[in-house]
């Protein structure tokens, strides 16, 4: 049973009376050819779903972006490796954070370090994930493996998909801010290409933990910013109603942080968001890939790693 | 003992509530109700003689701590922040900024110098906290990196001290970006093979402790500062229990291996001074 948003309705009611139709002509209580009505109702939910889609607000990117049937990085890796892929687990420090997977796979015959936070599909695993919120461990294990891919000169490819970095009271004994800002001081000088891919949230200091990439790409409809508009609209206007004005304030849409030039590009979803057709999400996320580790693998390492330092070191806005 | 105890630390009134205390000619410690005269706690870097308790400074007196004489040049002094968002809440995000200023007599949450400490060059960057809490905006992190550059160019050590509610949300994602910013500069200075000392004083959280606070090759914190990732009221709100006591403090983040030392204040010049000749003669 797939779930519909709230401004999904209108597409919910055509599928529903599409599903109906088809039902019904399969019991053969519909005499004739329903073939019509079906094309007719197909056609409908397409152009009502471009419809609905082509216009969405910051507030209800946000809640695409949190879709309980969006594919997570587990299925990402999975799919653009086809299965061609070993997880590694564990920081060798503490223990091994579920919130944030990672391992080697190949690509065709491009081996490549995948990392990324996990979201859990239904309640136990929800809580299994921990919500795809990662402990001082889960960014330790990330900058682990990311230290092996640079010792076997394997391009790093990372999923961001995360509410933000755990924030309960043993993640602060054993150093959440120290965890992650080690993760920012490696990362912007390892020496292998690094790609970055917002799957669905990118959260705060949580998210930007796996996220200094030579190219840090969103998906269409997901949002990147420094805090959630819930908790923005908690602290500013001191109550929770204001997610919207919030979320439109924050400027956290894909098209909003290119503008801004804080990221490097766009991932166009399929008609309907990541989860209305992964099968295509999942090649296209693929191409990317691809394509961008071709172009990252022709510069020296030095001149990566340089470039990476004058990109992330110039953002900001300032008055002189 | 007393029939009652207080049990809740910090601010409690709300905002609204808030009055401003002008400057007086006495100083009345809020932990322990020692009152001295504003003048005799300055002389003693206002922390109090009787508790210890080290009241929050700003960059102006840190400077006059760290330098000479009290002598330095401001770098990038004049930078103010932009509103490339155009941001607005309940008030426009360019208005809080101005009425900060007014305020504070300050352009925005850092100010970065450079001057002699015992006799030799080092450039200083400092937080205020009461410019919008110290948060971390586009002004925070450039003034770093330039006083990373000016640090570079004249092959001297860096000192960074931190006091910041954390990421500046009005400016959204490139405030988070700082962060992203300020570690990048960090590796030129490491690849100088120059000195960085972070300094964490009350409070250091959010989005400054997870990154440049938290990279010095010396971290130091001033005595009982509140340092974290997450404040501590959001950690209370996850585990859905009191925290324990001296959660988050200097003395508990030094205990789980995060701070090489706690240098009272009076100390601090000395200390970091020494350590830094250390590494020179190294």
């Amino acid at each position: 049973m797939a779930n519909y948003l709230d401004f999904e309705e209108p597409i919910k009611e055509l599928k529903e009376q599409l599903d109906k139709t088809l039902e019904l002509a399969e019991s053969e209580k519909i005499k004739g050819d329903v073939s019509k009505r079906v094309k007719e109702l197909e056609k409908l939910i397409k152009t009502t779903t471009k419809e609905i889609y082509s216009g969405l607000t910051p507030w209800q990117r946000v809640q695409v972006s949190r879709h309980p049937d969006r594919p997570y990085t587990l299925s990402y890796i999975e799919e653009v490796t086809g299965g061609n892929f070993i997880e590694l687990h564990g920081d060798r420090t503490v223990k091994d954070d579920k919130a944030m997977v990672g391992g080697m796979g190949m690509i065709g015959d491009q081996s490549v370090m995948f990392v990324g936070q996990q979201k859990g599909v239904n309640t136990k695993m929800r809580q299994f994930r921990n919500f795809g919120m990662a402990n001082p461990e889960g960014y330790r294990k990330a900058l682990r493996l990311m230290k092996l891919a640079e010792k076997f000169n394997m391009p790093v490819v990372t999923f961001i998909d995360t509410p933000g970095a755990f924030p309960g009271l043993e993640a602060e004994e054993r150093g959440q801010g120290e965890a992650i800002a080690r993760n920012l001081f490696e990362m912007i000088k390892l020496k292998v290409p690094i790609i970055c891919v917002v799957i669905g949230e990118g959260a705060s200091g949580g998210a930007l933990g796996i996220g200094l990439g030579d190219k840090v790409l969103m998906l269409e409809n997901t949002w990147y910013s420094v805090i959630s508009p819930e908790s923005c609209s908690s602290i500013l206007w001191r109550s929770w109603d204001h997610k919207q004005e919030a979320a439109s304030a924050l400027k956290l849409t894909s098209e909003d942080m290119l503008k801004n030039k804080l990221i490097d590009g766009i991932i166009k979803e399929p008609l309907g968001g990541a989860h209305a057709n992964s099968e295509e999400m999942f090649n296209t996320v693929r191409e990317e890939i691809l394509k961008h580790i071709e172009k990252l693998s022709a510069l020296a390492p030095e001149k990566r790693v340089d470039q990476r330092i004058k990109k992330f070191g110039s953002m900001g806005v300032v008055n002189s | 003992m007393g029939w009652f105890k207080r049990i809740k630390e910090g601010i409690t009134t709300k905002s609204t509530e808030k009055k401003e205390i002008p400057e007086g000619m006495w100083y009345k410690c809020p932990k322990c109700s020692h009152v001295l005269t504003s003048q005799e706690h300055a002389l003693e870097m206002w922390v109090c003689p009787s508790c210890d308790h080290h009241e929050r400074v700003g960059s102006e007196e840190y400077f006059q701590i760290l330098f000479d004489d009290g002598k330095y040049r401001e770098i990038a002094a004049n930078l103010t922040s932009g509103d490339p968002l155009e941001f607005a809440d309940t008030k426009k995000y360019t208005s809080r900024v101005k009425a900060s200023m007014a305020k504070t007599d300050l352009k925005d949450a850092l100010r970065t110098a450079s001057g002699m400490m015992e006799g030799e060059k080092v450039v200083v960057s400092c937080m205020d906290f009461s410019f919008i809490g110290g948060s971390m905006g586009s002004v925070v992190g450039e003034k770093i990196a330039r006083g990373i550059e000016h640090a570079v160019k004249n092959n001297c050590p860096f000192i960074c001290i931190s006091k910041s509610g954390g990421a500046r949300m009005m400016e959204a994602g490139f405030s988070l970006m700082q962060m992203a910013k300020t570690s990048a500069r960090l590796t030129q200075l490491s690849e100088a093979g120059l000195p960085y000392i972070s300094i964490l004083t009350d409070p250091t959280t959010g989005g400054v402790t997870a990154s440049f606070a938290m990279l010095g090759d010396l971290n130091i914190a001033e005595p009982k500062a509140l340092i974290g990732f997450a404040g501590p009221r959001v950690v209370k709100e996850t585990i859905g229990k009191d925290l324990p006591e001296g959660f988050q403090r200097s003395e508990f983040v030094l205990e789980h291996g995060f701070l090489d030392m706690i240098v009272p204040r009076a100390e601090l010049k000395s200390k970091v001074a020494m350590a830094l000749k250390m590494m020179k003669q190294g």
